[in-house]
């Protein structure tokens, strides 16, 4: 039930970014990623997510278990708020987004079609979008980007009331979120370049 | 799977979705043949197979480069590819919705578009038929070449280049088939190949796709 990475090595576009990385989730605990830009948390999650192939190393856990929310909402413009979640939440054999719609405050805006909401309304409906999945794994890239002071703390509340249900969550963030969670700086596993196993990496 | 069938449907059918392009150029392509080449009715009935199945061709062509670049853009198609669907599902339903959208249109209005064609009473039939058989193809091919094209800003001329050769098959025996049942010979031959194409297709396709969309994604 927990999410483990063995000495796991991941890269872009066949630069290796990061390498020896090992952790492990447990049901109900969060793990915030930390490090500076361009560090590799976001490669570390989209390999987690099953999107791209580890360079090296292992990940347990996360197949079909995880809900990833991307600097990218998935949000379709000419639907309306309730018609994009209804959507998801089937997509992961999932029904009932009442939960998610008052979670996130978006009860009134359940009729307002995506494309009109602002910066932030948006945000909070993809955010919505991980509770609807019923998916145990959350990862989380940036999640907080353009939310007020007020839904970040709905997104707080949201992910605590998700590790104590018995999910986990593993946010990459630049902000504190008020979570008892453990903190990982993934600047020391920084992967050192020229590394690079093959010069074809990038179209296999 | 049917939730993604009915939101692309939806999405096809909401302002902006691009429902009714291909039929458009459908309609624009037969409308202006019979001006272009002259009021020839002979001529016009022996080319009239060929340049429905032309039409429907390009139409369908004209579609593809939105099929999945728009859930690319949004992060759809990450969330998708992480879902618990099999990635060649979602694939094939989006061939299906593509071709409810613009294949099915383009057989329904086909016998209307061959009265301004002058196709002779005999071959209607094998021409609606021709291009449901075929159509389908079109689509799923189609699928293919947007999962290869998927990351590239403006893929649209890559895709329709790569594309392109794929559909040739589909072409030769789909307007074979309305041109023999046009001159009152029996065109089962070519409805049969016809068939068979498209049957390999559909078996094959979803499979070559998610294999290169999972390439594209990383």
């Amino acid at each position: 039930m927990e999410l483990s990475v063995t000495d796991l090595a991941v890269g872009r576009g066949g630069v290796p970014v990061l390498a020896g990385l090992s952790f492990a989730v447990a049901a109900g605990e969060a793990l915030v990623l930390r490090g500076p830009n361009g560090s590799g948390k976001t490669t570390l999650l989209r390999c987690i997510a099953g999107l791209q192939e580890p360079m090296a190393g292992m990940v347990l856990g996360a197949e079909d278990r995880v809900a990833y929310g991307a600097h990218a909402d998935g949000l379709k413009a000419a639907l309306s708020v309730a018609e994009n979640l209804e959507f998801w939440a089937a997509v992961f054999g999932q029904s009932g987004i009442e939960a998610a719609l008052g979670a996130f405050d978006l009860d009134g805006l359940r009729a307002r079609r995506a494309g009109q909401l602002s910066a932030g309304q948006k945000r909070r409906l993809g955010l919505a979008r991980l509770m609807v999945t019923g998916s145990p794994v959350w990862l989380l890239d940036e999640p907080t980007v353009s939310l007020d002071a007020a839904s970040v703390a709905l997104f707080a509340t949201a992910v605590r009331a998700h590790l104590e249900a018995g999910g986990a969550a593993l946010v990459a963030t630049h902000i504190d979120l008020g979570l008892e969670a453990r903190v990982l700086d993934v600047t020391p596993y920084r992967a050192r370049a020229g590394a690079i196993a093959s010069s074809d990496e990038a179209f296999l | 799977m049917r939730a993604l069938l009915i939101r692309d449907l939806r999405l096809a059918l909401r302002a902006g979705g691009g429902f009714g392009l291909g039929l458009a150029f459908f309609l624009i392509v037969v409308v202006l043949v019979p001006f272009s080449v002259g009021p020839q009715t002979g001529l016009l009935t022996r080319i009239a197979p060929g340049v429905l199945w032309l039409g429907a061709l390009l139409a369908c062509l004209l579609s593809l480069d939105r099929l999945l670049a728009v859930d690319w853009e949004d992060g759809a198609l990450d969330v998708l590819a992480t879902a618990p669907l099999p990635l060649e599902g979602v694939l094939a339903v989006k061939a299906a919705a593509h071709w409810i959208t613009t294949g099915l249109p383009l057989v329904l209005a086909a016998p209307l578009f061959g009265v301004l064609l002058n196709v002779p009473a005999q071959g209607y039939g094998a021409l609606v038929l021709s291009l449901a058989l075929g159509t389908p193809a079109l689509s799923m091919i189609g699928v293919f070449g947007a999962a290869l094209t998927v990351g590239i800003k403006r893929g649209g001329l890559l895709l329709s280049l790569l594309v392109l050769p794929l559909y040739v098959p589909t072409l030769i025996f789909g307007a074979e088939a309305a041109r023999r049942a046009a001159e009152g010979l029996d065109s089962a031959t070519p409805l049969l190949f016809l068939a068979g194409i498209t049957a390999g297709v559909l078996a094959t396709m979803p499979f070559a796709a998610a294999l290169v969309l999972r390439v594209n994604l990383r």
